[in-house]
């Protein structure tokens, strides 16, 4: 093995390679520990880094004011000797700390509002899926664009012996189920949610989609897939008992698999009527 | 009550005990004393934050690891709903509303609240209504498991314990709004001679400005909860989708009054610690007008953005910017009260005695609340945040570290005053660690969980969630654990203890710390003079 390397640079760039990915997986699993979900989608990334924003924000304000509260608390303080000060008030500074708090907001506001408005654009979409949530599974119909007509329910896989412990878990406990979402890489899916029953929410970090799923009504949402992959989300809308059991999936294939799963799905709905009428015709 | 005159005197006549108020059971059962009423108060707020927190410790010992052990999921839906009926209608509010009973009329010179029998109504109502609410988890069905919003049309399918839910809600709310009624006109009305509305104390103040925002939302919720009521008794379809309801409309009607609800429950905090830090600095409050102005802008503000709970429900464009600017615009009149503070405390001369201990971690503590309800008040990424761990982090720093160490901070300050002795200051400090340490040990790691993507009120949970969730259910057996030490100072506190003196903060400020410690039953019979 060591024949294969010659040269001193070639040691150390895998030397300093073998150092730096330790702390690159801890980082990467930090990162999905301790923040968003990677981003799939352009509208999760935007929504990754403007989150990366505010926590900055946030830290910087926490810093500085409590910097100097704990200053305050260390120096001004009666066991070493400080004598309390006479002042109470100063116009200057109440303006000071409206205003600046008030520019901040509005530089967030600014950068938030154009997000805002690409998210609430569902137009010309490439596909619509309406999502429709049961108490306790999600019916998934294709709406518009390829895959049209296209209907099934998407129900959790995970055995119940698992939830009770009396098997062990595997790694996508509570994230699997039997028959998830399919879409194509790159194109714009709009998803139609409503609600047989209770409220629910369809939801899906990764892509950066929550949109609730209400009985009676019709809303919509969109995303984007970038990336091939299977995705998962979980209903967020308290629905009654299995709430923590109805997940979302959804699979992003390439166009070309897409188009293989719906004929896939048009032929089994076929065998199915045609099974069906058989049924029929031999009674 | 008595036509003699009452001799004059600062403090009325020690003596008065054993003669002009009924002993054993009738002095409580007909308290119109507004010092018996708060203490009332106080011990069913903390037995409510007992039970509430209980159900607490239900839910997290479920949560400690993934999979069902100890509790199916139908009572786990009940005890998250039950855990935060209480906590918000039997611990935070009714805690509040005996600090402004204790101290309310200590505090302006007046020798009683307004309506003394209307006071005695208000805290006995209580009682029917808590006993309404936990007796609803032995009923068929259980108790209300729709999560303590009660979101239509899930609230359609809940058994009876739910219709005993609403009537225990409705009889809080009357209590409330009874309460406010109260302490509106006792202190427009009762302020001692010279105590102009700007020479109040903070404290007063933000119990008057609370006391508005209650009697302008509580007949809202009880509008929400009786069309529920009806959609599921009586045929009618306010929100019933199958029948042509709507349901996102009770969100609407629930949320308007959620939202005030919320500063309803923080501004009486800010109004203790405002008493609090400056004695504790040994320098008036800073920009005490500055203080007032905001307190109202927070109140006013908080009747336009309660939308902000509802961004995920398929708002136009035009509703979600404007109710993700008029929340954001909420944090300039919070910063500026943090700000105040901090300019009290800076070039004062601070001790930390254990209130002082309380009211600054309540600053540290809640601020970072604040922070991240800005961070959720950015609709776009509250569409990452909404209904996962991240809200339930979020509102547990400000109701729990925010509200509930307010609380603490303003026992310790005048429990001298109320039992007349000094309470374990070593104990106190323990408490406040060791609830410090805990809590953030409990909350902090949901912030994670809920970036990660884990939903609220979920019994159960996929495996990349499960080290942060043993680690918050650690976290919060510990914190319930040391509220045992705050029982404990307490009744160490009543039962003995060093005297206190009339003011033994040497606060510079308070008409409450002109009279003795304990403050007499009778006090202020003669209103004093303020200049």
């Amino acid at each position: 093995m060591n024949k294969l390397i010659t040269s001193a640079s070639q040691k150390l760039g895998l030397l300093t390679a073998g150092l730096v990915m330790p702390f690159w997986a801890m980082a990467n699993d930090m990162t999905t520990k301790y923040n968003l979900r990677t981003p799939a989608s352009d509208i999760a990334a935007e929504l990754y880094t403007l989150h990366n924003f505010l926590l900055v924000v946030c830290l910087v304000i926490f810093v500085v004011v409590f910097g100097v509260m704990f200053y305050s608390m260390w120096a001004h303080r009666k066991s070493r000797g400080y004598k309390p000060a006479d002042f109470h008030e100063s116009h200057t500074l109440e303006i000071a700390w409206t205003v600046v708090p008030f520019l901040i907001v509005v530089v967030i506001g600014v950068y938030a509002t154009p997000i805002v408005m690409a998210q609430k654009d569902t137009t010309n979409a490439d596909i619509t899926i309406k999502a429709t949530g049961y108490q306790w599974k999600w019916g998934y119909d294709y709406l518009k664009g390829e895959g049209q007509g296209i209907s099934f329910l998407s129900t959790l896989t995970t055995p119940y012996e698992q939830r009770i412990n009396q098997q062990p878990k595997t790694e996508n406990y509570l994230s699997e189920v039997d028959n998830p979402m399919v879409v194509p890489v790159g194109k714009k899916i709009r998803v139609v949610t409503t609600a047989n029953d209770v409220i629910h929410a369809w939801m899906v970090p990764a892509f950066g989609v929550k949109q609730d799923a209400i009985p009676g009504f019709v809303r919509d949402t969109w995303f984007k897939a970038e990336k091939v992959g299977t995705y998962n989300g979980h209903c967020t809308e308290l629905c009654g008992k299995d709430h923590a059991f109805m997940p979302i999936v959804v699979k992003v294939v390439t166009p070309e698999e897409y188009t293989a799963w719906v004929n896939g799905q048009k032929a089994k709905t076929a065998q199915g009527q045609a099974s069906a009428q058989l049924a029929q015709a031999a009674q | 009550m008595s036509a003699v005159l009452e001799p004059q005197g600062l403090a009325g006549h020690d003596h008065s005990h054993d003669h002009d108020h009924p002993h054993g059971w009738r002095r409580w059962v007909y308290a119109t004393n507004h010092k018996d009423i708060g203490t009332l108060y106080l011990w069913f707020s903390f037995t409510m934050l007992m039970i509430g927190g209980v159900l607490a410790l239900g839910i997290r010992a479920e949560l400690f690891k993934p999979g069902l052990q100890l509790i199916q999921p139908e009572l786990f839906n009940q005890l998250t709903t039950m855990h935060g009926l209480i906590m918000v209608f039997g611990a935070i509010m009714p805690a509040f509303v005996g600090f402004a009973n204790w101290m309310i009329p200590l505090q302006i010179g007046a020798s009683d609240m307004a309506f003394a029998r209307m006071n005695n109504l208000s805290f006995w109502l209580l009682v029917p209504a808590g006993l309404l609410l936990v007796a609803s988890f032995f009923v068929p069905g259980g108790a209300v498991a729709a999560g303590w919003t009660l979101y239509a049309p899930l609230t359609l399918q809940m058994g009876i314990g739910m219709d005993m839910g609403i009537f225990a809600m409705h009889i809080l709310g009357a209590s409330s709004i009874m309460g406010s009624i109260n302490i509106i006109t006792t202190i427009l009305n009762m302020r001692a001679p010279g105590m102009t509305l700007m020479k109040m104390p903070m404290f007063v103040w933000t119990w008057l400005i609370t006391a508005y925002l209650l009697i302008a939302v509580m007949p809202v919720l009880a509008g929400a909860i009786t069309m529920t009521l009806t959609d599921r008794h009586f045929g009618t379809a306010f929100f019933n989708a199958a029948a042509g309801g709507d349901p996102v409309m009770y969100q609407h009607i629930f949320w308007f009054f959620g939202h005030p609800e919320v500063y309803i429950m923080i501004l009486p905090a800010f109004g203790i610690v405002s008493e609090i830090i400056p004695t504790f600095a040994r320098k008036r409050l800073f920009g005490y007008s500055s203080m007032v102005y905001a307190t109202a802008s927070i109140a006013i503000l908080s009747f336009v953005v309660w939308a902000h709970h509802m961004f995920t429900t398929g708002m136009p464009l035009t509703g979600q910017l404007f109710f993700m600017y008029a929340t954001m615009l909420i944090a300039v009149p919070t910063g500026v009260k943090i700000f105040n503070w901090l300019a009290t405390m800076w070039r004062g001369s601070m001790t930390f005695e254990t209130p002082m201990l309380f009211a600054i971690g309540f600053i540290v503590v809640f601020t970072i609340g604040g922070l991240t309800g800005i961070i959720l008040s950015v609709a776009p990424l509250d569409i990452q945040l909404h209904d996962t761990y991240y809200v339930v982090a979020h509102f547990h720093y400000v109701l729990v570290a925010g509200s509930l160490f307010a609380l603490f901070a303003g026992v310790y300050y005048w429990l001298p005053k109320w039992t007349g002795h000094m309470y374990d200051e070593t104990l106190g400090k323990v408490h406040f660690w060791a609830s410090m340490i805990f809590f953030n040990i409990t909350f902090f790691p949901m912030h994670f969980l809920g970036l990660a993507g884990m939903p609220r009120r979920y019994a159960d949970y996929p495996m990349q969630f499960a080290d942060f969730n043993m680690v918050a259910s650690v976290g919060a057996f510990g914190f319930g654990l040391s509220q045992l030490i705050l029982l404990y100072v307490v009744i160490k506190c009543i039962k003995g203890g060093p005297k206190a003196a009339d003011n033994p903060w040497q606060a510079p400020e308070g008409l409450e710390w002109s009279v003795p410690s304990p403050a007499p039953f009778h006090t202020f019979e003669t209103p004093p003079t303020v200049k």
